[in-house]
């Protein structure tokens, strides 16, 4: 789904990370960890295209991502769910409308899956916020629509960035619920996070392989989280 | 997207498209603003360019159809060449008639600078024959060598002399409304790309997050395409209403050969300023698909 070949990323001479092989299986979970400022955003940017590997290439669904030209790029992006941790919305339009942009943009039966938002928004728990603009919605709002919007397609692929980083415990127990749903229905789930708790919460949930950047390599983590 | 495509897509209803970007007042104060001067402009321009043709037109017609002979000669002899130069030209191939002016008619040409009260018979000046030519026109050169034995003071003059000066000044005057349009036209895309560029660069929030959800650069760019296009079109009609307007209103003679007072248009004329919306939304259309692109591309 996801595959890295001799990977490295360099910024400003200095190497974050190189020859990194590493496949995301379907329907795998992985956590990607490690301290602030090691790599983690830069490595999931890699994972969808955003950046390019400096040396090795990385191949989504089989596809070098350097070779795509930018329509064939955002094309393959609408097969993938991103959530930032700062969220990223179109403040001007109200939430639903922000959940619902990536049917706008798509070239999929429009109809057929506005019929999901509505359903959507419920699963997310926002019904009753769904005309609010998103600087009106709380961190943790902000975070579920986020998650609402990147599966709003069905993609395969959810990747996402300190999803609980700007929540309390309960909502981030709440956001890793939904995520390891999404699991269940066979989407590939990666999330970077430095939040060793939520890792260990997780992993009484669903079988997740933990993978943490140190010394410019992707290491698997195990017994010590 | 091909440009055709883009072009379509002007023509959709694409709510969605048009409301990803925010509304910005003052980018759109500034298209509006400038569409609706240029316009404004492009009228004037316009009536300029076509007033100064129909003037060329005008003068060129007026003055090749006629020519006229001046005989000055002793007053003795005046009566005797008239009536051998009126022979001639009867006899000349391509003049179709040949009259000489009466003493009124005279006095008329001279009034502008007399007064109405010159006594032209008193005074010693040249008579004048009104020669109109066949549409094949007469050999002049070939006339004037025969004057010059039945009529020595006869003076063939065709006038060519102050003519062409006039018929260039006006085509002159033309091509420079012509070239006053072209400009506008640039200065209407100069400004709009500043205006859309503007614009792109106040929403790099709104193109990254399209982005992040997998927006293509032409759905980007058409939101910026369509609002700008959409904005120089109105802007437009409402400085060529305005223009139109301005033109109606100037003070019209009846004397259509006076420049000044000729500025505007004429029956069909009128409907040619209506092109300037459409072409304003061309430019538009253009201006912003260029910069949008340009700008996505740096971004990338």
């Amino acid at each position: 789904m996801i595959e890295f070949e001799s990977a490295g990323y360099s910024y400003g001479g200095q190497a974050l990370f190189s020859q990194v092989n590493l496949e995301l299986a379907p329907g795998s979970f992985h956590f990607l960890t490690g301290p602030s400022g090691v790599g983690k955003s830069t490595f999931l940017k890699l994972c969808y295209g955003e950046l390019h590997p400096t040396e090795g290439r990385t191949t989504l669904f089989g596809q070098d991502l350097s070779t795509l030209n930018r329509d064939e790029l955002a094309h393959t992006r609408q097969s993938i769910g991103v959530v930032h941790q700062d969220c990223q919305f179109l403040d001007h339009l109200p939430i639903e409308e922000n959940i619902g942009l990536p049917i706008a943009i798509s070239s999929k039966d429009a109809l057929g899956e506005k019929a999901n938002l509505q359903e959507l928004i419920a699963w997310v728990g926002l019904t009753e916020r769904a005309h609010a603009l998103p600087p009106q919605l709380s961190g943790g709002e902000r975070q579920r629509a986020a998650l609402a919007r990147a599966v709003i397609m069905s993609p395969d692929v959810i990747l996402a960035d300190e999803p609980t980083g700007n929540v309390d415990w309960e909502m981030s127990q709440k956001l890793l619920r939904l995520l390891v749903e999404l699991n269940r229905m066979g989407k590939t789930i990666m999330i970077a996070t430095h939040d060793l708790a939520l890792i260990r919460a997780a992993k009484t949930h669903v079988q997740a392989r933990v993978l943490r950047i140190a010394n410019g390599q992707i290491q698997s983590a195990g017994a010590d989280l | 997207m091909s440009i055709v495509g883009d072009i379509l897509s002007m023509f959709s209803r694409d709510n969605q498209s048009d409301r990803v970007v925010p509304k910005t007042g003052h980018t759109a104060t500034l298209t509006l603003f400038t569409s609706a001067a240029m316009a404004f402009l492009t009228v004037f321009a316009l009536a300029l360019s076509m007033a100064a043709g129909r003037l060329a037109d005008r003068w060129g017609e007026d003055l090749a159809k006629s020519v006229t002979v001046r005989i000055s000669a002793p007053s003795d002899q005046i009566a005797a060449q008239t009536t051998a130069t009126l022979k001639v030209l009867e006899t000349t191939t391509g003049v179709a008639s040949a009259r000489v002016l009466s003493e009124d008619e005279q006095q008329a040409l001279l009034a502008p600078w007399f007064g109405p009260d010159v006594p032209v018979s008193e005074l010693p000046i040249p008579r004048l024959i009104e020669v109109l030519e066949t549409d094949s026109g007469f050999d002049a050169a070939g006339l004037r060598l025969r004057l010059s034995v039945e009529a020595p003071g006869a003076v063939l003059d065709d006038h060519t002399r102050w003519r062409e000066p006039l018929t260039i000044a006006a085509q002159r005057l033309r091509f420079l409304g012509m070239t006053s349009i072209l400009l506008i036209a640039g200065a209407t895309a100069a400004m709009i790309t500043l205006a859309a560029n503007a614009a792109l660069a106040a929403n790099l929030q709104v193109i990254r997050v399209l982005r992040l959800i997998g927006a293509s650069d032409s759905y980007i760019a058409r939101a910026f395409v369509r609002r700008f296009t959409i904005r120089a079109i109105l802007g437009a009609f409402a400085g060529t209403f305005i223009g139109m307007l301005a033109i109606l209103m100037l003070p019209q003679s009846t004397d259509d050969k006076i420049f000044l007072t000729g500025l505007g248009f004429q029956a069909g004329q009128w409907l040619t300023p209506l092109i300037l919306p459409f072409l304003a939304g061309v430019v538009a259309f253009f201006a912003t698909r260029a910069a949008s692109n340009r700008a996505l591309r740096k971004l990338s």
